[in-house]
């Protein structure tokens, strides 16, 4: 037996050496753009637009990110950051409250009509955002909610993916324990709160990292509804820092503003990493 | 501590009625103990004491006072279930501190009652683990102290054995029983294994499709067994049941007069218990014994009846070795140990 597993690990080395290789490779095309992205940020607009295209970085780092973050092309990179920052975490909690509360309802309460509910909610899964855009659109202006955080936000809370998630997780959730709280005394916002939502965590961090970068990521919308630079995001700001005309766009600025625009879902990713997988692998019964 | 009594109990489920009139009253500290295969409306029953489910018809008693539309939390029950539902995000203290922590009791209050029911149960060492690093015994001693310690009127168990390992399960047996009477709590337990019946019941409800065929203590149904269902479904190996007929107050297999009995004549349904069997050279039952199973204590032979070729078994005490592959055996019966029901009605009749 221990013979056998010596062998298989002899085996493995050469194979273990060979995926390696190709993996780094991989990795390296894949954050070849990034790198020059990164590159283009430490140096000086004469740099960039003289051939050929530098790949190493320059001296410019801390003036090119100070210039963005404090002074920007239309608007400061710190509102813009601020700005997505406050979409992002609105539509990824705001979706987690929603989904949780209408997939409590429609797996623990017995109403009419509720599977009708279930379906008229999953039903919105088939509709792309970008097919009501414009009728949702009509709406938000109908409310006064353009340019402001409200209508970046509420627009996009309602979560048929995250209810149905939570739907199926519920679902999983033995009858007994609601019966076992039941007996215990439990209201069911009790077992809701002390139950329910416990047992869900790893979901929810799962979904909060997946939904924080949906927002995060969010362009269409908000450069529909934002005419104000100060309410720009940060993912459609970027595209309003091209000039239009024959000016020439201020790349080092621009490229460092896309640096920054990936900082905070990394965070995030990096930061719920050990409970997303956990929450993507195991349900925790 | 209360009674509880059914008052002609009626389930439906849309147009199906399950549950088809159970009455019966419980004294105060009783042990009930609800038995018959699955499906037959004993769960459904239990969860209508419990509150979990709605009465359709009749009414359901505790202490006295009418339940039917108090919620499980008035009805100052606790309940033990199969899989335990223990909650998989909190500790053992945890789990079973919830119903105090709900009522709002103190928390000094709180964590004395569950020191002491954890201290009653051997569970102190376990307090700050989590269900999941229980074992299965543990969970299920973990879910008795949740049961325990909110001293509740009534225990209601809805087969909390049937998940841990026959050795396990005897020990926990003893232990449920032990503890049931020694904090004198009047105790309702739904199981589908007649020896959990057997040996833990004060009295036990036999049911089969919804109905109860037997209310009586344990020796008032395996000696006197009220229909054929109670008959076959208590005791093992289960009691064979033969067609036979009586013949100016014989009971007759075929033509063979079997044993004396009385009564009116016509057809029957004889039973006999295996262990009642006795083998004897003049024996009045003949049996062709195709194989033995020999338990240690006792032997079962599985045999055939020469006449009418119906399957038989008998239990025998000690060992028996069958010489070949068939051999004739003759069995002989006491009346007083035998049984007859009515052909249609399954019924017992004594003649």
């Amino acid at each position: 037996m221990a013979r056998e597993t010596h062998g298989m690990v002899e085996k493995r080395g050469t194979g273990l050496w060979l995926t390696h290789v190709f993996m780094i490779l991989g990795v390296l095309v894949i954050f070849f753009p990034i790198w020059l992205a990164f590159v283009a940020s430490t140096v000086t607009q004469s740099d960039i637009i003289r051939p050929p295209m530098p790949v190493w970085p320059g001296d410019q780092l801390w003036i090119n990110y100070k210039n963005a973050l404090f002074s920007g092309i239309n608007v400061p990179v710190g509102t813009m950051l601020f700005n997505s920052l406050v979409m992002a975490i609105g539509i990824a909690v705001g979706k987690i409250i929603i989904s949780l509360l209408s997939a409590f309802a429609i797996v623990y309460f017995k109403f009419p009509g509720r599977s009708i509910f279930f379906w008229l909610i999953f039903l919105t899964l088939m509709l792309p955002v970008e097919v009501r855009i414009v009728p949702t659109y009509e709406v938000v202006a109908g409310f006064g909610m353009l340019n402001s955080y409200s209508g970046l936000i509420f627009p996009l809370i309602a979560s048929a993916t995250a209810t149905f998630l939570f739907r199926q997780f519920f679902l999983t959730i033995p009858d007994e324990l609601a019966e076992a709280a039941r007996v215990d005394g439990a209201r069911p916002m009790q077992f809701f709160w002390d139950i329910v939502v416990p047992m869900s965590r790893t979901n929810i961090a799962a979904l909060f990292v997946i939904l924080f970068i949906y927002g995060w990521n969010q362009y269409l919308w908000p450069l529909l509804i934002t005419t104000d630079p100060e309410m720009n995001t940060i993912v459609m700001g970027i595209k309003q820092m091209f000039p239009s005309g024959d000016d020439f766009a201020h790349w080092p600025t621009i490229m460092a503003t896309s640096i920054l625009a990936m900082i905070p879902p990394v965070i995030v990713v990096v930061g719920m990493q050990r409970l997303f997988i956990r929450g993507l692998v195991d349900s925790e019964k | 501590m209360a009674t509880v009594s059914l008052q002609d109990i009626k389930k439906s489920f849309g147009d199906t009625e399950v549950i088809h009139d159970v009455s019966t009253d419980i004294a105060d500290g009783e042990f009930i103990v609800i038995v018959g295969p699955s499906g037959c409306g004993k769960s459904t029953l239990l969860r209508m004491v419990a509150g979990l489910e709605t009465v359709t018809s009749g009414d359901v008693l505790i202490g006295g006072e009418r339940a039917n539309d108090k919620e499980p939390m008035d009805r100052d029950i606790a309940m033990v279930f199969q899989n335990y539902a223990l909650y998989p995000h909190m500790s053992v203290r945890q789990n079973m501190g919830y119903g105090l922590k709900i009522a709002k009791l103190p928390k000094g209050e709180i964590d004395a009652k569950v020191l002491e029911a954890a201290r009653l149960l051997q569970l102190e060492p376990l307090l700050d683990r989590k269900p999941r690093e229980l074992s299965g015994g543990q969970r299920q001693r973990v879910a008795m102290g949740r049961a325990i310690v909110r001293k509740p009127a009534v225990f209601l168990f809805d087969e909390p054995l049937s998940n841990l390992d026959a050795k396990l399960r005897v020990q926990m047996r003893l232990e449920i029983k032990e503890l049931q009477s020694k904090l004198g709590i009047t105790a309702l337990y739904v199981t589908h294994d007649q020896v959990e019946a057997m040996t833990m019941a004060d009295r036990m409800i036999v049911m089969n499709g919804g109905v109860a065929e037997q209310i009586g203590t344990p020796l008032e149904v395996y000696e006197t067994p009220r229909t054929l269902f109670a008959a076959q479904f208590i005791g093992s190996p289960a009691m064979n049941v033969l067609d036979a007929e009586v013949k100016d107050g014989w009971v007759t297999l075929g033509d063979r007069r079997i044993v004396e009995i009385g009564g009116s004549d016509g057809p029957v349904k004889f039973g006999i218990r295996p262990e009642h069997l006795i083998a004897e050279e003049t024996g009045a039952i003949h049996v062709n014994a195709k194989m033995a199973e020999p338990l240690g204590a006792n032997t079962l032979l599985h045999c055939e009846l020469i006449d009418t070729n119906e399957s038989f078994t008998a239990s025998l005490p000690g060992v028996h070795i069958l010489s070949g592959e068939n051999s004739i055996m003759r069995f002989s019966i006491q009346p007083t140990k035998s049984h007859l029901f009515d052909i249609d009605t399954g019924l017992r009749r004594r003649g």
